[in-house]
């Protein structure tokens, strides 16, 4: 269709308008269809109830902002846009700050960058494994409860506790173990314990009393004996100590001293060498081992989901913002360094101020993104966490799709939806008018 | 950072090496965090379900002997590889269509004169950032009603559609920056419009198209929530056919971990290799 030159004629080149609806066509055709009559459709589908057939007005939006469940959505929403885009822009910018200085930048940022390839069900699939409870599978849990042994110690022993019988020396008061008797310096104080079996404390060193010394002392053990046998709160030659248990001395209420059992289950308070003291084990000491953080339980699920996010999108972030670093001009920040200012003044005066346009995309991009985050709540969230961590993308998937069979309330939540990015859809066209001029 | 340190004493020259050390420890820290979770995922693919039950990945390297390529040949034994064709089957109509739409479109755009071309131009930028959920409802009724609703064709033109606005933004801009002078050179020889499209702003554009290719492929071959709605089970792609999984997440980790790995290598692979284009694109579409 190529358009007939005219004789001699000087008239603006290029094609008929014609020409150009052509080239349009199937894009509007498809533009038209799939994105604006279905925004039409759903206004229209929203004022309708479950059945499409009675008009009901606008109760599915106030059904939105009625419903319990539906305002957890909106809560979660909330968080997600407080917490995940601030997050994201701020890491970026520090990783692409901190990557201009070191040689292997190119690889820190592939290395960054890859999730951005990778599927969100799959970064589900990898996180859900990441999160998983047991410290023996989730990577996360392991890391945590490692760092918390090497920190807080021995953990305790959980199940220990004193006999419960008018014998037996100390007994159990608000969790902790307290003697019956007062202790003196010079008598040796037996605290016998029982709870674990022989099989559990088998390779814990024998028990013995305390050395001769000076100061209160006694021995912590425990009292039982494998096959039985044994002298009942006397210290029997195959009876094994505990190590490492917290003991205090108290004068009333107060304490007056605190130390450690040594491996046989000995202690001593060498400046306790007078007076009378109650002595208390306290609750610490006998509190299960620390099994992990439950990430998948309903308190913890939307900050998890949030962390796997971040992992997603920083590399994206940091890219972005270190396209606008290299265009910053070297001569400002070298003349600044020259007159004296600290790094983090040529950060705070001209990097930042400089990068804001870069900074405010970023932001905003992710703002749009997060609005819209589906896969990763659906994957990552547990079924039965699933409400605790519902978002209102996923919800307007559920509610119409996902058993739920309520198509109005799904327009409504996907018009709701629409509203939430139109602040963004105006910003965008702002930006573009601005950058054309 | 060279420049300012000849300045600097040595006590300053010190501290600035103790801070390089410092900062090259927390980045190696960082980079961990980011690779540990996705080497995770692909050591328990390799080991067999009872020893994932038993001890965590990381063990592995006491015991590198438990690799097995089994859970992947299991995963394929039952029929896995129908929904990997079938992401293949979407994913590049998906994609080349967008190309050749998208590509026209904003010819149109940038290089001819017709009256509303601005503000319509506009509405594509307004089109950005529309929500996916807006179109789930009225379009499924639609397929219902042309009777395409679960199949390849509904899947395919739904991404062609939600991937035009960005394909159309991306490759307008480019477009216009082509210097004038070639295609009206072009014009005064009375080529035809669509050989100028073809033989010279085609060529240019290569990789403001390969940007765009990415870009599309990636995002169809890793969606989830178009094909969880209008692909029937039989034409499902690999996301759909995992995510049924999820329900026992604890008892199929054993099909998950080396489905979700099959599905991410291939993405994984067109990133490595055409990174330069993500990024030209990434910076294209946001920061322009």
């Amino acid at each position: 269709m190529a358009t007939p030159q005219p004789p001699g004629g000087r008239l603006r080149l290029g094609p008929s308008p014609a020409m150009a609806w052509l080239f349009l066509a199937p894009a509007l055709i498809l533009l038209a269809a799939w994105m604006v009559y279905p925004i039409i459709y759903s206004i229209f589908r929203s004022l309708h109830d479950s059945g499409g057939n009675t008009f009901v007005g606008l109760a599915n939006y106030g059904a939105i902002f009625s419903d319990p469940a539906t305002l957890i959505t909106i809560r979660n929403n909330i968080i997600w846009v407080v917490v995940a885009p601030l997050v994201v822009t701020v890491l970026g910018l520090i990783f692409a700050v901190l990557t201009e200085r070191i040689r292997w930048a190119t690889a820190f940022k592939l290395v960054l960058f890859m999730p951005m390839a990778v599927s969100l069900l799959a970064a589900g699939v990898i996180f859900r494994l990441v999160y998983e409870q047991s410290p023996d599978k989730g990577v996360a849990n392991a890391i945590i409860t490692t760092v918390q042994s090497v920190f807080s110690g021995d953990q305790g022993y959980p199940g220990a506790r004193p006999r419960e019988n008018e014998a037996a020396p100390a007994a159990l008061q608000n969790g902790a173990v307290v003697t019956k008797q007062p202790a003196q310096p010079g008598q040796p104080a037996l605290i016998p314990l029982v709870g674990l079996s022989p099989d559990a404390v088998a390779g814990f060193p024998a028990a013995a009393a305390p050395a001769a010394g000076p100061g209160l002392s006694g021995t912590i053990w425990i009292d039982t004996v494998r096959g039985g046998g044994g002298t009942v709160n006397q210290i029997d030659p195959q009876e094994r100590g505990l190590a490492g248990v917290t003991v205090e001395a108290l004068e009333g209420d107060t304490v007056r001293a605190t130390t450690e059992t040594e491996a046989n289950g000995s202690f001593r308070f060498e400046e306790l060498t007078s007076g009378s003291y109650t002595l208390r084990l306290p609750q610490s000491n006998f509190a299960a081992a620390f099994g992990g953080v439950t990430w998948l339980g309903p308190a913890l699920i939307t900050p998890a989901i949030i962390g796997a996010y971040i992992w997603v999108w920083a590399g994206f972030a940091m890219v972005l913002i270190a396209a606008g670093l290299s265009a910053i001009p070297r001569d400002a920040l070298e003349a600044a360094r020259i007159d004296g200012a600290t790094e983090w003044q040529v950060f705070r005066k001209i990097t930042v101020p400089l990068l804001s346009p870069v900074l405010l995309v970023v932001f905003v991009t992710m703002i749009i993104n997060v609005l819209k985050v589906f896969d990763l709540v659906f994957i990552i969230a547990p079924g039965s966490v699933q409400p605790d961590a519902n978002v209102v993308a996923l919800e307007m998937w559920r509610v119409s799709f996902g058993g739920g069979g309520n198509q109005g309330m799904g327009s409504a939540l996907a018009i709701f939806l629409l509203l939430l990015v139109l602040p963004f859809m105006f910003f965008n066209i702002r930006r573009f008018r601005r950058d054309e001029r | 950072m060279s420049e300012t340190t000849i300045q600097r004493g040595p006590a300053g020259r010190l501290i600035d090496r103790i801070g390089g050390g410092v900062l090259q420890v927390v980045l190696i820290l960082v980079a961990l965090f980011w690779l540990v979770p996705t080497l995770g995922l692909l050591v328990v693919s390799l080991r067999r379900e009872t020893d994932n039950n038993s001890s965590g990945w990381w063990t592995l390297f006491a015991k590198p002997a438990q690799l097995t390529l089994e859970n992947y040949g299991n995963l394929i034994a039952s029929g896995f590889s129908a929904s990997f064709w079938n992401t293949v089957l979407i994913t590049v109509p998906a994609t080349l269509l967008v190309i050749g739409i998208a590509a026209t479109a904003a010819y149109a755009f940038a290089w001819i004169e017709f009256p509303g071309r601005d503000a319509l131009f506009l509405v594509v930028i307004a089109l950005l950032v529309v929500p996916v959920q807006i179109a789930l409802i009225p379009i499924a009724k639609m397929y219902g009603a042309l009777g395409i609703f679960g199949s390849v064709a509904g899947v395919v033109l739904f991404h062609v559609a939600f991937g035009l606005p960005f394909a159309i933004f991306l490759l307008r801009n480019f477009f216009a920056g082509i210097p004038r002078e070639l295609l009206e050179a072009s014009r005064m020889d009375g080529a035809p419009e669509w050989r100028i499209f073809v033989t010279v702003v085609f060529p240019l554009a290569k990789p403001a198209i390969a940007s765009l290719g990415i870009f599309q492929f990636l995002w169809v071959w890793n969606d989830l929530l178009v094909a969880l709605v209008y692909a029937d089970t039989e034409n499902q792609p690999m996301t759909k056919a995992l995510q049924s999984q999820m329900r026992q997440f604890g008892t199929n980790v054993d099909i998950l971990a080396p489905g979700a790995f099959l599905s991410l290598i291939i993405p994984l692979v067109l990133f490595f290799a055409f990174q330069r284009y993500f990024v030209q694109g990434l910076l294209a579409g946001s920061v322009k």
